[in-house]
């Protein structure tokens, strides 16, 4: 099968390999080992690298754009946190009328606004399909709009960073107001259960993690094969020759357009896995800041490798958790002094550091002696 | 628009009355006829009454000072530019002037620029793959796989132009001889009648000019080729006819030896470029 072809590949192999490890372990950690043994993993653990995972997910979803296509989006956090909303809709809808106001169909926020009944754009969510239909459907629209808008106008490079960061700007804006009627700066919060399951449960929470880790394998997988195939090619020369591209009669707007629709559908269910597992999606998660660490994540990973991606936004992550658990104010300044040191030491990442070597060793072994010097 | 202007397009709705070869009218011998072509670019004449005619399968060497027009001719071919007046055909069959770039270019123009522009990043295998004639919208290209005479296609440009051995190597890496080779390789894949070539050993070694000579006559006579070149030992080198252009007009045609001997040419531009030498 189509998707299956990257495994043909030593790093897919490993990858997929590392992560079905990664789960397995952790799960047998977390149930097996028991509590108190030094090496259990406890629920907030489980939570905390399912969370990392949706972050993966996202970084993998700006690597196929930024490391392939060229295009330095600084606004993927819009497509996440839209991803994330629809999710978090669904699962507003799932509390029923255990929220505190009692009301069976309207979420808290909107009683408290004395709304009398749902928007339109909130009908439908209630039911599990229509909503992770949404998660994916509503990122990929904004992209579509957007980006057939700012290809077809050949806007690239800087100016097109400038706009991704303003259409994320805005966004933020709009959702914090209240009239728009997605929870104002509170956003979206006390979620109960998904799909019947009780989500302050441990087993929910492993399930969220180890759906997590597949979706993170099967949009890897995904990415690999486009990016492995004729269309991929066609990217990076996009990426390095956009003109010329165009001049071998390939249509680079539609091109550009196809992936950067598939990459804000990949972040929109990033999103959607990372709400249930935080509990609470609010507009934050739209600042310009949020979508210009994504970058950063990539950049220290190693841009156009995708692993690379899941490995920056891992590191990058699991430092931030434990820097801001120590001295909260230095993390900032940790993250400068890593982006820094990256940049300098390893100027393709930590990823660098595989290529090179494999790099290397094909090097090796692709020298026939005596071969013919052209030159 | 372009959707009326699709809908309105009788002769494409039956897919199998388009013809299937390529569609160029060479019967009565040239490929390319130009007739008194003149292009004004604020007054100033780029191209005079310029008559140009190439047969099918020869190998043309165009010369002349700078500012003769030569790359003025090449863009007119292309319909990058349209001249003031004039006539420009393709075969008997294909008025270029009512043409545009992408159409002038799937009738098989290929145009190789100056600078040689390749894809770094990709190999060489794959920089011919993604110049080959294919369906080129993004859904088939996403589900592409080489077949097997396309791979065919690829080894025997590859044999041709000697970057066999530099097949998986990153174009990035090839000398800047072997990129302009590999950048007329990506233009074979498309299987051109007619091959426009600017400046094809500009920069390049002895050696490199060898072989790119070779590689030039010997595409000759399956494509038609034009060369615009400087270098007057590899005219010399390739040329079975040259065309002089001067001030944006046919100065001398001929031979070599012919075009040499030309009081005028030597005049205007060989007596320049030989004490130069």
């Amino acid at each position: 099968m189509w998707l299956m072809q990257p495994f043909n590949e030593r790093s897919t192999q490993l990858f997929i390999g590392v992560l079905l490890a990664a789960m397995t372990l952790v799960t047998l950690l977390h149930v097996v080992v028991p509590a108190g043994h030094p090496l259990h993993v406890n629920a907030y653990t489980v939570n905390l690298f399912g969370k990392y995972l949706s972050y993966a997910l996202l970084a993998v979803a700006v690597d196929l754009v930024w490391g392939y296509l060229g295009i330095l989006s600084l606004g993927h956090g819009a497509f996440f946190a839209i991803g994330g909303y629809a999710m978090g809709m669904y699962l507003m809808r799932q509390i029923g009328d255990r929220g505190t106001y009692g009301d069976p169909v309207l979420p808290d926020f909107m009683v408290f606004l004395s709304w009398e009944s749902l928007p339109w754009y909130w009908l439908g969510f209630d039911m599990a399909w229509f909503a992770f239909l949404m998660v994916l459907l509503a990122p990929g629209a904004l992209a579509l709009v957007f980006g057939f808008l700012a290809f077809r106008s050949r806007v690239t490079g800087v100016y097109l960073s400038i706009i991704t960061q303003a259409l994320t700007f805005a966004l933020m804006l709009a959702f914090y107001r209240n009239e728009m009627g997605f929870g104002g700066s509170d956003g979206l919060t006390d979620f109960r259960d998904i799909l019947g399951f009780n989500l302050r449960s441990n087993e929910t929470r492993l399930g969220l993690f180890l759906a997590t880790g597949v979706a993170l394998g099967a949009g890897y997988l995904l990415c690999r094969a486009i990016v492995g195939s004729k269309l991929g090619r066609v990217c990076v020369a996009t990426r390095d020759a956009e003109a010329r591209t165009r001049f071998l009669g390939y249509r680079v707007e539609r091109f550009q357009l196809f992936v950067f629709v598939v990459s804000a559908m990949l972040a929109g269910l990033a999103g959607a896995l990372y709400v249930p597992q935080v509990g609470i999606i609010n507009p934050s998660e739209f600042s310009p800041i949020f979508s210009i660490e994504i970058v950063l994540w990539v950049a220290l990973g190693g841009r156009a490798t995708l692993y690379g991606a899941v490995i920056g936004a891992i590191l990058v992550n699991y430092a931030k958790t434990v820097f801001t658990g120590v001295m909260p104010d230095a993390w900032l300044f940790a993250l400068g002094a890593m982006f820094v040191l990256v940049t300098v030491f390893l100027p393709k990442g930590v990823a660098g550091l595989f290529a090179y070597r494999l790099k290397r060793r094909r090097d090796h072994s692709d020298a026939t002696p005596g071969q013919e010097v052209t030159s | 628009m372009s959707l009326i202007k699709s809908l309105s397009q009788r002769d494409r709705v039956f897919d199998f009355m388009a013809p299937a070869e390529s569609p160029v009218d060479v019967r009565h011998g040239p490929i390319l006829y130009m007739e008194d072509v003149t292009v004004s670019f604020d007054g100033f004449k780029a191209i005079n009454d310029l008559n140009l005619t190439v047969d099918d399968g020869e190998l043309r060497c165009i010369i002349g000072p700078n500012g003769a027009g030569k790359t003025t001719m090449m863009d007119i071919i292309t319909g990058k530019t349209r001249p003031d007046q004039g006539k420009v055909w393709f075969g008997a069959r294909h008025n270029l002037l009512t043409m545009n770039e992408p159409d002038i270019a799937a009738l098989g123009i290929g145009r190789k620029f100056q600078k040689p522009t390749v894809f770094e990043a990709l190999s060489v295998f794959e920089n011919l793959e993604l110049a080959m004639t294919a369906d080129k919208r993004v859904l088939p290209t996403l589900f592409a796989r080489l077949e097997g005479p396309a791979r065919e296609r690829i080894d025997e440009v590859l044999e041709m132009t000697g970057l066999a051995e530099q097949r998986r190597r990153p174009a990035g890496v090839l000398s800047h001889g072997q990129k302009q080779w590999l950048e007329i390789g990506m233009l074979l894949m498309q299987r051109p009648r007619l091959l426009l070539v600017d400046e094809p050993v500009a920069g390049m070694t002895e050696q490199e000019m060898e072989r790119t000579a070779e590689l030039l006559t010997g595409l000759a006579g399956k494509q038609s080729v034009v060369v615009v070149e400087h270098d007057m030992g590899f005219v010399r080198s390739i040329a079975r006819k040259v065309t002089v252009l001067h001030q944006g007009s046919v100065l001398a045609e001929g031979s070599m030896d012919q075009v040499q001997n030309d009081p005028r040419v030597i005049e205007v531009y060989l007596g320049e470029s030989e004490e130069a030498a």
